[in-house]
């Protein structure tokens, strides 16, 4: 007997807007993830990579077709309860960082466990250890604006990871670094896949970074165009 | 978890001191203004009161003459004469005290200082009017008042002036071509409600005054003092026919006298200030309200420019009552300690203006708790809109923010 799949999208389309004037960006996906797996998600621009994320993300919803996460279906769920599933189960990072600003590294990363609900103590012990596991720890004190590049991402991945969630889904996480610090972030979250478990799901363009990823999954004009295996977990020669 | 909101609020407002600080300008200029205005007026009207209830409540002061701005021209109106007093002592019911005076001015002489002053010759009822004490001495005998002997009572300027610092009882000085002993002194009253120095005044038997100073038995003035149960504007009355009646006035001709009640000066006087410091507060309330929209206007720029953040927010997992209690719960703070420093402002600028414009430094709880209320719900009012943009912000939408 086959796994459940941790994620599992059956024919959904997404459309914006109405009438004449409306474009189809989702036309039918069909898409199963494992519990556990690294997988980049690649395609050009429009090809419906980016709304794909925002479903998976519980940030939007399909038009039609169904969305199951954990054998649950999602895809009808309120506002208030996707931004619950989204604190229990989703980790996010960002592009373009996405810090608070004039907040330092430790409150950025307490956030998540703030709106959780978490005494004061157990916040500080989690943040510092998630700021840890991305090697941050004696910067816990600097502000985004303190930080380079790649260390403002690494406080992000913190964040995403403070609240030990089911799926990280990271939107070109490595998309505004150089080659040397896209590498780094790419260790570290393959690293995080592998001694914690975690589902990764990377939008990227690069085929460099999409090499780190167990599955890599190809978006073409709304639809999948094909998955192919990555080359687990090992940078190409 | 409203702990948490207010926890991120206090952190965002810390982040943002100078935008915070700008956006509660209004309410702490506001609520001060209100609270400044609001505790000097009632100050001044306390000092008012205060004056009056010096010149004695309960009084009525009858003079001849048709009061003010009546009756101007004609033939001089009559004095009034010691009968009349015994009249109103005997007839009208309700009266405590009756105290004749007759006036006159007089240079007071006394080892070659010179102090012109006013002669006020009455009786001791003078003294049971009004509350009056005695600082030193004792008011005069009766065979004093009788045989209209040449003692007095001095008041606090014509001791001072006179006597300079030296004890001015029991010494004899010289006034109007008379030698008189003082038999008293009296404790310093103060300026009078309308100006005029109360302490400028030698106080002796209506006799001595009408024999060796006006040289007739008029009587200038009559106070009556009304017991606390009875309605002075009943006495009054009853005060107007009796004297109507004296005076042979019929029925057709208007009185040549005016009865004043000091309790109505009192009251028109209060609802004076009282008016005016509603007036005063109305004004400063608008500066309140002002520094509502403020309030609104840098929280709703702050919506806008705290997108992204919003954005950041709801994708963690915020879901959208949290986002909207935090730019709430961020509106309400920042009013509330708008309020504060508006609050303590005020009890600086009081502190500082009681002095100056001589009324009594007050502290009103009322008020001040009233302003700090106000601008708490100016908080949730005008918070409440911000926030509601802020909390129905499209996470997408507002992540691509730029």
């Amino acid at each position: 007997m086959a796994e459940t799949p941790l994620i599992s999208l059956r024919g959904v389309v997404k459309v914006y807007g109405s009438g004449p004037t409306a474009f189809q960006a989702l036309k039918g996906i069909d898409l199963d993830i494992m519990a556990g797996d690294f997988v980049a998600v690649m395609g050009p621009s429009g090809s419906g990579k980016s709304t794909t994320m925002n479903i998976l993300g519980c940030l939007d919803v399909p038009t039609s077709g169904t969305f199951m996460f954990q054998g649950h279906r999602v895809e009808q769920l309120d506002r208030d309860q996707r931004a619950l599933l989204r604190r229990k189960h989703f980790g996010f990072v960002f592009q373009g960082f996405n810090l608070l600003a004039r907040t330092n590294a430790l409150e950025n990363v307490e956030l998540p466990l703030l709106y959780r609900g978490d005494h004061r103590t157990q916040r500080r012990e989690m943040a510092m250890a998630a700021l840890d596991k991305v090697g941050l720890k004696d910067w816990w004190d600097h502000t985004p604006g303190e930080l380079s590049g790649g260390q403002q991402q690494r406080v992000a991945i913190a964040r995403a990871i403070v609240t030990e969630p089911t799926v990280l889904l990271a939107d070109e996480p490595t998309g505004n670094l150089d080659t040397e610090r896209s590498l780094e972030i790419m260790e570290l979250l393959t690293d995080l896949n592998q001694s914690s478990g975690i589902t990764v799901l990377m939008v990227t363009h690069e085929a460099e970074m999409a090499a780190f990823a167990h599955t890599v999954v190809h978006f073409r004009d709304g639809l999948v165009d094909r998955i192919e295996a990555g080359h687990h977990g090992k940078a190409p020669a | 978890m409203l702990g948490t909101i207010f926890m991120l609020a206090l952190r965002s407002i810390r982040r943002h001191l100078m935008r915070s600080f700008l956006t509660i300008l209004g309410i702490v200029i506001g609520v001060g203004a209100v609270v400044t205005m609001v505790t000097l007026g009632k100050a001044t009207t306390a000092a008012v009161q205060e004056q009056i209830a010096a010149l004695g409540t309960n009084i009525l002061q009858i003079r001849p003459g048709q009061g003010f701005g009546r009756g101007a021209g004609g033939p001089a109106p009559q004095n009034f004469k010691p009968a009349d007093v015994t009249a109103i002592q005997q007839q009208i019911g309700g009266v405590v005290a009756v105290a004749p005076q007759a006036q006159t001015s007089a240079t007071a002489i006394y080892e070659g200082a010179n102090w012109s002053t006013t002669v006020n010759g009455t009786t001791n009822a003078y003294f049971q009017v009004q509350p009056w004490p005695l600082k030193s001495g004792r008011t005069f005998s009766t065979a004093e008042e009788k045989a209209g002997k040449a003692v007095c009572i001095i008041g606090s300027t014509v001791e001072e002036n006179l006597f300079r610092n030296t004890d001015a009882l029991d010494k004899r000085f010289r006034i109007g071509g008379i030698s008189c002993d003082v038999i008293g002194t009296l404790t310093t009253r103060g300026q009078a409600g309308f100006g005029g120095d109360q302490d400028d005044v030698v106080i002796m038997p209506i006799k001595t005054v009408q024999r060796r100073f006006t040289g007739s038995t008029d009587i200038r003035m009559i106070l009556v003092s009304v017991d606390q149960d009875y309605s002075t504007s009943r006495v009054q009355a009853s005060l107007t026919s009796l004297l109507r009646e004296r005076r042979h006035i019929t029925s057709d001709e208007e009185d040549d006298f005016n009865i004043f009640d000091t309790k109505q000066i009192s009251d028109t006087l209060t609802g004076t200030t009282t008016l005016l410091t509603r007036i005063v507060a109305a004004v400063a309330a608008i500066s309140l309200v002002v520094g509502g929209i403020g309030i609104m206007n840098i929280m709703l720029v702050s919506v806008t420019e705290r997108t992204r953040e919003i954005g950041i927010r709801l994708a963690i997992g915020a879901v959208a009552n949290e986002v909207l209690m935090q730019f709430l719960v961020e509106a309400v703070v920042l009013s509330c300690l708008g309020g504060v420093i508006g609050l303590l402002l005020a009890q600086l600028v009081i502190v500082v203006a009681t002095p100056l414009m001589q009324v009594p430094w007050t502290f009103d709880p009322e008020i001040n708790l009233f302003a700090f209320l106000i601008s708490a719900a100016i908080g949730v009012v005008f918070g409440y809109f911000p926030a509601r943009r802020a909390a129905g912000l499209n996470p997408i939408d507002a992540l691509r923010h730029e």
